[in-house]
């Protein structure tokens, strides 16, 4: 079945989509090295949007992955990874600021037209105003494609893990609710180099699930988040 | 033990005051003040966000901080720093050992998830944070990711997270400096269903030095 909707968004820049409860976000790696800074709202009520913290604590996870489900500061699940060619998405390295982007010189529209470096912070903020959204509404991303890992020690130090995604890696998100969906193709603030790669958007079908759903069955917290998604209008 | 510490005694903080298990703190500490949160019972999380008090837009961001310091867990010669990586406060002593800034706070409708539709009505820590915050004119909006002093939530290379015991003790402390003038904005955690208060909330302390 064809998508609803394809979109390619290049290196480096910012998107936003609204999609409907049941629809299928795909996500997918178009070059080597792709990052995806990616926000969620509900989009009935755009204060409730996605929470990081409550989401990797009610499924102890330090990732994201399938089939976790990505919750929201009033309880939703917002939406659930329904799969994904990669086991590792980080969520709690945040997303690159302009600071990042000078680390590699100066760069403006006037200087390098539509090539000019944009951090996940302008392209994210550009996309949440056209919502009428601002920097308040700049809540923890998840950073799909990209890998940060933390070691064992007292301190839990961070490491980058270079060359996580290669074109054509995917992930899958089944929209709970109504959403908007915020991004940015910006590289990930803690990549090395001012690299990053394009992030091809398609919105799919999705189709009804029941208890046996992966997502349903993972933990009862996850399927407790799906039950709220189920009684936002009763 | 840091030198500022030594010299600052109990009887000549100028900020001296109990928060009860469940109720919540908001007040501004001047650039070059330093503030400390006793735990007065052991394994107490204290769950708390710092604020530019010239601009609440300019709020402690979890994940910057993390990623900036190249570490997960806070403790001493941690840098606080706000979405806009200006920098709010440095932890300048830390009795306890480590601290969660990954672990956000509880709330009604988390502890529905976590521990089912009963837990609805017990009070929770976003209760209070959206109170006080109301206080000086804040929405839920611009409440953030928080810090949980004294809370252990240890992540693990393979991508685990657990909520383990405490690592805290009864009169354990943390202490932060102001890098600028800042608004401190503290749950005291009410959360009974896991071990962050070693089921049975307790008070902190809050003492406060400056000019
Ligand atoms: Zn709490």
């Amino acid at each position: 079945m064809s998508p609803l909707l394809t979109h390619d968004v290049p290196s480096g820049a910012a998107y936003s989509v609204l999609v409907r409860a049941g629809r299928v976000v795909r996500l997918t790696a178009l070059d080597d090295g792709a990052n995806c800074s990616t926000l969620l709202f509900a989009a009935h009520d755009r204060v409730d949007r996605l929470n990081v913290p409550d989401t990797l604590k009610a499924q102890m996870s330090a990732r994201i992955c399938a089939p976790m489900v990505l919750m929201s500061d009033r309880g939703l699940g917002l939406a659930s990874v329904t799969g994904s060619s990669l086991d590792w998405h980080d969520a709690i390295s945040g997303h690159s600021l302009d600071a990042h982007a000078e680390r590699f010189g100066a760069s403006s529209y006037g200087s390098d037209r539509n090539e000019w470096r944009r951090s996940a912070r302008h392209g994210l903020l550009s996309e949440l105003r056209k919502h009428g959204l601002g920097p308040l509404d700049l809540h923890a991303c998840v950073n799909f494609f990209s890998k940060v890992a933390t070691s064992d020690s007292d301190a839990g130090t961070l490491t980058w893990v270079g060359g996580h995604a290669s074109a054509g890696d995917w992930v899958t998100l089944r929209a709970e609710v109504d959403l908007l969906v915020v991004l940015s193709t910006a590289p990930h603030p803690l990549e090395p180099s001012w690299r990053s790669g394009a992030v091809g958007v398609e919105i799919e079908t999705g189709s009804p699930y029941g208890r046996d759903d992966p997502s349903m069955t993972f933990r009862d917290e996850s399927a407790r988040a799906l039950l709220a998604a189920k009684e936002v209008f009763v | 033990m840091s030198a500022a510490l030594d010299t600052l005694a109990v009887e000549e903080a100028v900020l001296d005051v109990v928060v009860e298990a469940g109720d919540g703190f908001v007040g501004t500490v001047p650039a070059g003040g330093s503030f400390r949160i006793v735990d007065l019972n052991g394994n107490q999380a204290a769950d708390t966000l710092f604020f530019d008090a010239h601009d609440l837009s300019n709020r402690y961001s979890a994940m910057d901080t993390i990623r900036e310091q190249g570490a997960v867990y806070l403790t001493t010669g941690s840098k606080l720093l706000s979405s806009n990586l200006d920098l709010l406060a440095t932890i300048t002593g830390d009795t306890c050992g480590r601290h969660d800034t990954v672990g956000g706070a509880c709330a009604q409708e988390s502890n529905v998830i976590r521990y089912g539709r009963h837990t609805r009505h017990q009070h929770a820590c976003r209760e209070t944070f959206v109170k006080y915050a109301a206080s000086i004119g804040m929405s839920a909006r611009g409440i953030p990711h928080n810090i949980n002093f004294f809370m252990n939530v240890p992540l693990t290379s393979d991508g685990g997270l657990t909520f383990a015991d405490g690592v805290s003790a009864p009169g354990k402390y943390v202490e932060v400096r102001a890098e600028r003038d800042i608004v401190v904005l503290i749950s005291n955690c009410p959360q009974l269903n896991n071990p962050c208060n070693g089921w049975n909330p307790t008070p902190i302390r809050l003492l406060g030095w400056w000019q």
